[in-house]
């Protein structure tokens, strides 16, 4: 029930399940427990810094992609192509960012966030065209996706958008930046537009009438269409485009606030760990907050543990995927009781 | 070979969902070559019994006994190896797959096709199936669809078969043919429980009664020795006073008033049916009868009726307000995941604007659960009590989805009113409840479109009956005899 307070159970028992899956890692492959995972703890949470610079900065993207697969996932939309909507938003930030304008600088900073959602949006469309119109399953077209955009990315860095010497592949570096919102540290504004991305995006689906419909829509589109006379078509159009649209921006603000360049790997995989969010979340918006700063924690801390204990720092992957399937299993379970509670009657 | 046929008893069997106490003692005794009906109102645990000795529950309390040792029916996969199969209401066939792999389904060993349809059409002559066997089930009517369930029971060997309100998606004349196969499956030695709210079936083909109420067996009887009103006042718990039906002398055949609803020369089409130069005027005040077999075309129409189908050619007027109750309430009509709440607000929620308000969501569910008798909270609780509202519909059985439904659509006085067969699955109570309200809103001036798949029904709520006859209608006179002959298209 999306309308209601998210339930703060929920958190304990992500945070549960993250916190089990890396203990059992580390306990199985045979790395000394204590000495990792203090320096787990201290690479995510052990001092303000690496609260602020680390954790935080790294929970950014998640959010806002957490956000956008959680609502494309409310209407029904698998959408797995975060990653391409990602690289394509970061893309189209950074041209115009590298413009010369000849405008007050935070005007480039919201002109180059909106290109960033605008590019991604255009991502989205052509996967959420080619299945209303010809019934493609989207998990395939935005997946395919991904790879397009990572490999127009190489181009880029290699051709328009290189950098002036023309040695490395990537861009120029950005003179137009997002500011950092606390001095000292590297947690820039981009966090707090991730916050109102949440925000936004749990009062349209719990309260707005057209978050309304996209529930019903997901829920069950046969109904949402016959009894609701919902154009379920046009409403999941927009919902998957709104989707694609905060990846781009994601992108555009990994440019401006992190990165200041380009690069071709700048997404680890953001699109895929998104879905691990907003799963683990429950699809609500305000727990997406939560679980992505969780595995942000976990990626920081990962880095560290590598530095610190020699443990390699896939072990986030490894815990990532292990919590995908506690997620599923637990789903699965709880279909079933559902299920038993409806045959019973 | 077929080995013999077990006594299947049930004994002293409890079972509990959270706190609703579903079974309570409940027993039952199976003898070999014998049909025994399983009565019983909405929610009374019929399907929960049945579902206990097919293994796909377990009892809290109780035990399943065959030849009276008690056997442990842990999965479906245990009882089929004791010759138990049991058709389930919802049908469980793979829908892109041909009736003879659905039907080869969880055999052992290779399939081969060939020897596999053979044995389908042995089970054919005997059932009378229709269908070919290479057949996608998808596109299968109902009827087609349970025939396949039953052979595929047939082709497990099964000694004991379980129906689960067969008769609830078949037409007078399938359900009677199904019946008659019944008896002689019986007569042959075997033994079928049929589960069931029609007492008329039941009286009509069982050999034993079993009558439950809130989950405890009530009244067990040779079919001989039971009287109707026995049965009824045993599932009922009170001896029921026969409503006199209020009638009116009212026999149009052509409307001289403004139509609610209108179709000129409609011709449409969807992946099953298809309508041809349909012409008709619905009437204000007046019930307007829709009978047709499979495939006849009803369906279409009604959905034409109720505006969510589009015609290809001719005009349709429609009035604005117009209340629609489909027959699978699960997939058209309720998002089962969801309160109860967000199932009223669906309706009207394309074209809503603005904020949801959810105090009045909730407010007017309550009020309507509470109009409208249905059971959300804990038994015997007062109907739409503080927190009802946001039960999932899932958690509701299916008689109080389909009053759920009906709350919804006629909550708002509608002109029109599209009903489906929405007697279906209901008990004698909620039926004759639903009955009232579709002739209180014809009293009212609305008009009512009603697709009901009894003839007995029809006659009884109707002002004038229409036939759907592949793709065409006709409006026919009120009697058993004209409706039947125009459902198979004879003059």
């Amino acid at each position: 029930m999306a309308w209601r307070a998210y339930p703060a159970i929920q958190h304990v028992i992500a945070a549960g399940i993250v916190a089990g899956t890396t203990v059992a890692f580390l306990v199985v492959s045979g790395y000394d427990l204590s000495a990792s995972l203090s320096a787990l703890w201290r690479g995510a949470f052990g001092s303000i810094d690496a609260v602020l610079s680390s954790t935080l900065v790294r929970a950014i993207p998640l959010v806002m992609l957490g956000i956008g697969v959680a609502v494309a996932f409310r209407v029904g939309v698998f959408n797995v192509g975060g990653d391409g909507q990602f690289l394509v938003g970061a893309a189209a930030g950074t041209w115009i960012a590298l413009l010369d304008l000849q405008i007050p600088a935070v005007l480039t900073v919201c002109l180059a966030l909106c290109a960033g959602a605008f590019a991604g949006g255009l991502w989205g469309l052509l996967p959420a065209a080619l299945r209303l119109r010809w019934g493609v399953f989207e998990v395939l077209s935005t997946l395919m996706l991904n790879f397009i955009a990572a490999n127009f990315v190489s181009y880029l860095v290699r051709g328009p958008l290189q950098e002036p010497t023309g040695i490395y592949p990537q861009s120029p570096t950005v003179s137009t930046q997002l500011p950092v919102i606390i001095p000292g540290t590297r947690l820039h504004a981009g966090f707090i537009i991730a916050l109102l991305c949440a925000l936004t995006a749990w009062v349209w689906i719990s309260f707005h009438a057209s978050g309304f419909r996209t529930r019903l829509t997901g829920a069950n589109p046969t109904a949402a269409s016959s009894a609701g006379l919902i154009n379920t078509g046009r409403l999941t159009l927009g919902v998957f485009i709104a989707s694609a649209a905060l990846c781009g921006a994601a992108g555009a603000i990994e440019v401006l606030g992190v990165t200041f360049a380009l690069y071709e790997n700048l997404s680890p995989g953001y699109g895929f760990t998104a879905v691990v969010v907003a799963l683990l979340a429950g699809l609500h918006p305000l727990g997406v907050i939560v679980c992505a700063i969780l595995l942000a924690a976990l990626d920081a801390g990962a880095a560290a543990m590598q530095r610190d204990a020699g443990v390699p720092s896939v072990t986030a992957w490894i815990v990532q995927a292990f919590v995908v399937l506690a997620i599923l299993a637990t789903a699965a379970l709880t279909r079933r009781q559902r299920l038993a509670r409806f045959v019973s009657r | 070979m077929r080995r013999s046929t077990p006594t299947l008893e049930l004994v002293a069997v409890s079972k509990r969902f959270g706190n609703l106490r579903a079974l309570d003692d409940a027993h039952l005794l199976l003898r070999p070559g014998s049909v025994h009906a399983l009565l019983g109102e909405n929610g009374a645990g019929k399907t929960t019994l049945m579902r206990i000795a097919y293994g796909l529950l377990k009892a809290d309390a109780g035990s399943v006994q065959l030849d009276g040792r008690s056997v442990d029916i842990a999965s479906p996969a245990v009882a089929m190896r004791n010759g138990i199969a049991m058709v389930q209401q919802h049908f469980s066939l793979i829908p892109a797959m041909t009736a003879v792999e659905n039907f080869a389904l969880g055999k052992r060993g290779l399939f081969i096709q060939s020897r596999e349809a053979k044995r389908l059409q042995e089970f054919a002559t005997q059932l009378g199936l229709s269908f070919a066997p290479d057949a996608r089930a998808n596109t299968l009517t109902a009827a087609e669809q349970q025939q396949l369930e039953i052979a595929k029971a047939l082709g497990r060997e099964c000694s004991v078969l379980i129906l689960d309100e067969p008769t609830a998606v078949l037409t007078p004349l399938h359900a009677a043919s199904l019946l008659r196969w019944l008896r002689e499956f019986a007569d042959q030695g075997r033994s079928a429980v049929l589960i069931t709210h029609k007492l008329r079936d039941a009286v009509a083909v069982a050999d034993d009664i079993t009558v439950l109420r809130h989950g405890r067996s009530v009244l067990t009887s040779r079919a001989t020795d039971a009287t109707e009103s026995d049965l009824l006042g045993a599932m009922l718990g009170t001896r029921p006073t026969p409503a006199a039906p209020q009638r009116r002398a009212f026999a149009v055949t052509t409307i001289d008033v403004q139509p609610v609803a209108s179709l000129a020369s409609v011709t449409a089409t969807d992946r099953r049916e298809q309508l041809l130069e349909i012409s008709l005027d619905v009437a204000p005040g007046e019930i307007l009868g829709v009978a047709g077999l499979d495939g006849s075309g009803h369906r279409l129409l009604l959905r034409v009726l109720a505006g969510r189908r589009a015609a290809t050619r001719g005009s349709v007027v429609l009035p604005t307000k117009i209340a629609f109750i489909p027959e699978d309430r699960q997939r058209e009509a309720l998002a089962t995941d969801l309160p109860l709440r967000d199932n009223i607000a669906l309706r009207g929620a394309g074209t809503r604007r603005g904020w949801m308000r959810w105090r009045y969501w909730s407010a007017r569910t309550r009020k309507l659960l509470k109009e409208f008798d249905v059971r959300a909270g804990t038994p015997g609780a007062e109907r739409g009590a503080e927190g009802d509202e946001l039960f999932p519909a899932n958690a509701l059985s299916g008689g109080n989805q389909q009053k759920l439904v009906l709350a919804r659509e006629l909550s708002d006085q509608p002109e029109l009113i599209v009903a489906e067969n929405p007697t279906r699955g209901l008990d004698v109570q909620a039926a004759a409840g639903i009955s009232t309200r579709l002739r209180a809103a014809r009293d009212n001036g609305g008009a009512v479109v009603f697709y009901s798949s009894d003839i007995d029904e029809l006659i009884a709520e109707c002002d004038r009956v229409l036939v759907a006859y592949f793709g065409r209608v006709r409006l026919v006179e009120k009697s058993r005899e004209a409706i039947g002959r125009a459902l198979v298209g004879a003059a």
